[in-house]
């Protein structure tokens, strides 16, 4: 126990911690290393509560694939950070009242869970016991049972977001010269080589 | 306090020590398998290679080792320098640690996770971070082209190794690497998935950098790639990094394909000899077709290299994986 309750506090200041660096970093590439650090300890929390599953797949889309991203961005975007931090008392109001707002859905989730007849229901649901399924099955069978309808229309968010980004970068300009690989393949050698004979002092 | 020591010391001193065990045995491993690297280019080409340090020149890679490791590290005047230091670390960190859950033979493996097979997905992505913060830190032209190259082409190709080993665990029915060697031993899973084993071997040619995919240090355009600016022991880790993530490459294609420590057929004298010389010869025979790749195909442009990723791999593991899905269910096999 004491060596769970330790790990527990490790990793739960170093995320708290490098949370903290996200927003203080000067540099707009170390605040992204940050957040990819406070992803990773978040993932060794997932796994100290016995969600594994959750733990890898929080590493390999966040970390693995979406703070690429970022870190693409940012790196090749010239973020001015101090121009940026002149406008911070003008944007200030707006962020204060985008976090009071997600913090009240937040509790709202919170406490419809804890009061809610229906929630309650659901959470004295029986769960399986560990050493029975393991939690990737555990969750399987739920997500594609019970909850398949809200795991499909997540999905549709998600394609319809593809789409949509896609659509809106996706240009063929007229005069952009595109390879087209089967054209390619397909040259042969008589339309690539011709052989001629140059007479000595004549050219071609 | 002492019975603290008992419930956590004890474990704690055989897991350090297996650890240790693991990590030499690896090190000692790649230095031979970067002399075999580079026999076997030198041998396509008809060249000897490395033949002046030790006989046959086998200690070569040791002799590479001092020689780095006795040089300067030169950090440039414009970099970033803590990122610029931890990048190789976080490389060969991350390298090393993938081999915490591969099993050498039946329960010969340090960690038996549940979902190991993730463990090293995620391992594997995060790869990426080293060679972009080398790029980025090293504040200099060459090097960031060669990150951001890297990053996309990592990225990239992740798509379809995840789409390969959902397949293999379809299959296998376990995330858990053991179980899906076990689950091999009717039939090693090449034979049904042929088109999975090839995509997933290309693909981790592309994962880890190497030829014909080294559009990241491709010389004749990027100098070095990311690690222009990095010298010495620096370098070293990188070079490090580089080789053990193919080794554990080749030991995920050994485990996902090759039936891991399984003997290829399990009769009497095959079946003696122990499994974690099974897995290592298969190990070994996967490294040797890399090396071979790395003589003899030219290097791919860049704008192929993201068709083949995401216009032909990438449909066709996604329709493999539906396939399996149908076939499994279909003939009743889950």
């Amino acid at each position: 126990m004491i060596a769970t309750a330790i790990a527990f506090y490790l990793f739960a200041a170093i995320t708290v911690a490098s949370g903290f660096m996200v927003i203080a970093a000067r540099n707009p590439v170390h605040s992204v290393l940050f957040l990819i650090l406070a992803f990773f300890n978040a993932a060794a929390l997932f796994v100290l509560m016995g969600a594994e599953f959750l733990a890898l797949i929080l590493v390999i889309v966040y970390v693995g694939a979406v703070a690429v991203l970022f870190l693409f961005v940012v790196m090749m975007l010239d973020v001015d950070f101090s121009e940026l931090r002149e406008g911070f008392l003008q944007y200030l109001p707006v962020g204060a009242l985008v976090g009071i707002i997600l913090l009240i859905e937040l509790l709202l989730v919170l406490g419809s869970w804890l009061i809610s007849p229906e929630a309650v229901g659901v959470a004295a649901a029986p769960t399986p016991a560990i050493a029975d399924v393991d939690n990737t099955r555990a969750l399987g069978r739920i997500v594609y049972t019970q909850y398949v309808y809200l795991f499909q229309a997540a999905g549709m968010i998600l394609l319809v977001a593809m789409i949509g980004a896609i659509v809106l970068t996706l240009r063929h300009k007229p005069n952009v010269k595109r390879q087209v690989i089967r054209d390619q393949v397909a040259r042969t050698r008589e339309q690539a080589v011709e052989n001629r004979k140059v007479e000595p002092g004549q050219g071609l | 306090m002492n019975e603290f020591l008992v419930a956590y010391g004890i474990p704690l001193a055989i897991i350090v020590a297996q650890s240790l065990a693991l990590i030499v045995a690896i090190l000692l491993v790649t230095a031979y398998v970067l002399l075999a690297d580079r026999k076997v280019w030198a041998a396509v080409q008809l060249r000897r290679g490395p033949n002046v340090v030790g006989a046959f020149g086998l200690l070569q890679s040791f002799a590479d080792l001092l020689k780095f490791v006795f040089k300067e590290i030169v950090v440039p005047a414009g970099a970033n320098k803590g990122v610029f230091l931890i990048a190789p670390l976080v490389t060969v960190t991350l390298a090393l640690s993938g081999w915490a859950v591969i099993p050498l033979d039946a329960k010969m493996v340090i960690s038996d996770i549940n979902v190991g097979i993730l463990y090293i997905f995620a391992i594997s992505s995060l790869g990426v971070y080293g060679v972009i913060m080398a790029g980025w830190a090293s504040n200099s032209k060459y090097p960031f082209i060669s990150a951001l190259r890297a990053a996309a082409q990592m990225v990239s190709y992740e798509v379809s190794i995840g789409f390969v080993i959902v397949c293999v665990l379809m299959t296998a029915g376990s995330l858990n690497l053991s179980d899906i060697v076990e689950a091999q031993k009717t039939i090693w899973y090449f034979i049904p998935h042929l088109p999975m084993f090839a995509i997933f071997f290309i693909s981790a040619l592309a994962e880890t950098n190497r030829p014909p995919f080294d559009l990241v240090e491709a010389e004749s355009e990027l100098v070095a790639g990311f690690m222009v600016e990095y010298s010495s022991t620096a370098y070293m880790m990188f070079m490090l990094g580089e080789y053990v993530s193919i080794l554990l490459m080749c030991a995920m294609t050994t485990i996902l394909f090759l039936g891991g420590w399984l003997p290829p057929i399990d009769i009497a004298p095959f079946n003696m000899v122990p499994g974690v010389v099974w897995f290592l010869l298969k190990l070994f025979l996967v490294f040797f077709m890399f090396a071979m790749v790395k003589a003899f195909v030219p290097r791919y442009r860049y704008d192929q290299l993201m068709r083949l990723g995401w216009k032909v791999f990438l449909p066709f593991s996604l329709f493999w994986v539906v396939l399996t899905a149908g076939v499994l269910v279909g003939f009743d096999l889950v």
